[in-house]
């Protein structure tokens, strides 16, 4: 069956304004909204429309994460996913763990496509797509803009800093999700409803021979330094004189 | 003591500026020695660069013509093979390190650090999560070989008059054939590059038409300036994605920034908190932005932008 693993992750909402604990323990995160990283939705919604033209047979949601995760990946299956995987781990996850993680799935689901989102909004890493590829010998092409899949191999743009990168990998390979790859489709009711018969499995790191290596440790989370409050000028003149006494003119 | 190798960012014939910074941020490691490796089909303009820049002990040049694009996949098996020797391997937080030192981590077994914005012993790093709104401090064990992408906005160029040795290596490791390099668009412009401009001019949503953003290009023109854009101006298709500023586009630490018909989304004000003097302009006094600017003025940005262009003529 011509599959596509798609990996998401629950993360804090994007619209959270986020506040660190005053021990600096963390940010807050008891009583707040939990979403699906929004560049992992991207990467769903690529791989959702991969199957609706006929390119693919089966779309795989993958999670890593604490029990509740399961409403993400209903909201998944809900979006269109056909099934999903939920790897069950309460502890910190590290990328490289994430990575082994995947890794064991696919070697299971053979799967000829391997879309994320290019980085979690909470943690801001920007990692395990790549360790991914790495781990599997696998082609990468991070920062998608456009993918076409054509037979056993893909184009993809990616926004670099430079422009816009046009690669091609053979496939199986991974692509991470930039912004502008798509709009991720709303989710109907219906679909709500359907997403609840549709098969989850749920299984352990160890059920699949990983343990979590944790070597990153973090000793303080702060606020970040604020800036100086401003002032406000009344017109052009006035702009132009503040900018010369600051003598960045 | 800490050995860190720097994978060069270059074009082929010219370095960076990015690495100057990762070398800054290497630098700020007591006693470090600081290779800096260039990988590429002809090395020998860049590495002289590279030479050049102040704390480094050694340039590795390493040409091979699999390396004239900068393509993870084939890059990440040549720095893994290098890194053997080496503590520390550090890459610009740029899309071609964000590109390629996870892949470089994976090889090695290494946790990797994202964007490091201070380097507090050799062991302890501070770096930025949830789009900059938490600032955290990771440490690893002493002896854990560390792979790590410096934020760039963080770090002052570092200067030049060095006299570095280069040394050329051969390499010999076997490269994957699955990735090929097809083309690069790449937005042709005579104006300062972006991430390392000292003055950027940036347009938003309320420019209305890419047309409008040329009184955006203008004002740039006459400050020497390099253009930016928010998410929504790009989103909108009124500037080109290479421009965008903020969470996912580029971090920039301009010494002086003009932020035009831009709300000022958290996303994008993580992209400009370096900058040394902000200027919002927007008809909203009620905008976001003017929480972080230095100097803000409400009004309609097309009776402003010109006028202020007049008056920076004269």
């Amino acid at each position: 069956m011509k599959r596509i693993l798609v990996c998401v992750k629950r993360v804090v909402d994007f619209n959270v304004r986020i506040r660190v604990k005053p021990d600096g323990s963390g940010v807050i995160t008891d009583g707040i909204k939990l979403s699906l990283n929004p560049f992992d939705e991207i990467a769903l919604e690529e791989a959702l429309r991969i199957r609706e033209r006929g390119e693919a047979e089966e779309v795989v949601a993958i999670t890593i994460g604490p029990a509740d995760c399961q409403q993400q990946l209903r909201t998944a299956l809900a979006m269109g996913a056909d099934r999903a995987v939920h790897v069950v781990h309460d502890g910190v996850v590290e990328p490289l763990t994430a990575a082994r993680t995947i890794l064991k799935v696919i070697e299971k689901e053979q799967p000829f496509l391997v879309l994320l989102g290019k980085q979690a909004i909470d943690d801001d890493n920007n990692q395990t797509g790549q360790m991914l590829a790495s781990l599997w010998q696998r082609p990468q092409a991070t920062f998608a803009s456009k993918v076409e899949i054509a037979g056993t191999t893909a184009r993809v743009t990616r926004e670099i800093d430079a422009g816009l990168e046009t690669l091609e990998i053979d496939l199986p390979a991974v692509v991470t999700a930039d912004l502008r790859l798509n709009e991720p489709r709303y989710v109907k009711l219906p679909d709500i409803m359907k997403a609840k018969k549709k098969p989850l499995d749920s299984m352990s790191l160890a059920d699949l021979g990983v343990s979590a290596v944790s070597r990153v440790k973090i000793v303080k989370t702060e606020p970040p330094a604020q800036r100086q409050k401003g002032i406000i000028v009344k017109d052009t003149q006035e702009l132009v004189a503040a900018l010369r006494k600051r003598g960045v003119l | 003591m800490a050995k860190i190798l720097i994978v060069a960012e270059h074009d082929g014939t010219r370095l960076n500026a990015s690495t100057a910074k990762c070398v800054s941020c290497a630098r700020s490691v007591a006693g470090a020695q600081i290779d800096v490796a260039v990988f590429a089909a002809d090395g020998a303009a860049v590495a002289a660069e590279a030479a050049k820049l102040a704390g480094v002990t050694r340039v590795l040049r390493i040409d091979r013509p699999e390396n004239s694009h900068a393509l993870a996949a084939l890059l990440a098996p040549q720095v893994a093979h290098l890194a053997a020797a080496y503590t520390h391997v550090f890459g610009p937080s740029t899309t071609f390190g964000k590109d390629l030192m996870p892949r470089v981590a994976a090889l090695l077994d290494a946790p990797q650090l994202s964007d490091i914005m201070a380097a507090e012993s050799a062991t302890r790093f501070r770096r930025p999560t949830y789009a900059g709104n938490a600032i955290v401090t990771a440490e690893v064990d002493p002896g854990t070989r560390i792979v790590a992408t410096v934020r760039i906005a963080s770090f002052e160029a570092t200067p030049g008059g060095g006299a570095a040795p280069v040394e050329t290596l051969a390499s010999d490791v076997a490269l994957p054939s699955h990735t090929r390099f097809v083309s690069i668009v790449a937005a042709k412009s005579d104006r300062p590059d972006l991430q390392s401009a000292s003055r950027v001019v940036s347009g938003g949503r309320a420019l209305g038409s890419a047309d409008n953003f040329k009184i955006i290009y203008s004002l740039a023109d006459r400050l020497g300036a390099a253009v930016g854009a928010s998410r929504a101006a790009v989103d909108a298709g009124f500037a080109a994605s290479d421009l965008q500023v903020g969470q996912t586009g580029k971090i920039i630490a301009p010494e002086l920034y003009f932020a035009i018909g831009i709300s000022g989304a958290i996303q994008h004000l993580t992209g400009i908190k370096d900058a040394r003097t902000i200027v919002a302009i927007n008809k909203d006094a009620e905008a976001p932005v003017f929480e972080v600017a230095d100097i803000g003025l409400v009004g309609d940005l097309f009776t402003i932008v010109p006028e202020l262009e007049k008056l920076l003529g004269a």
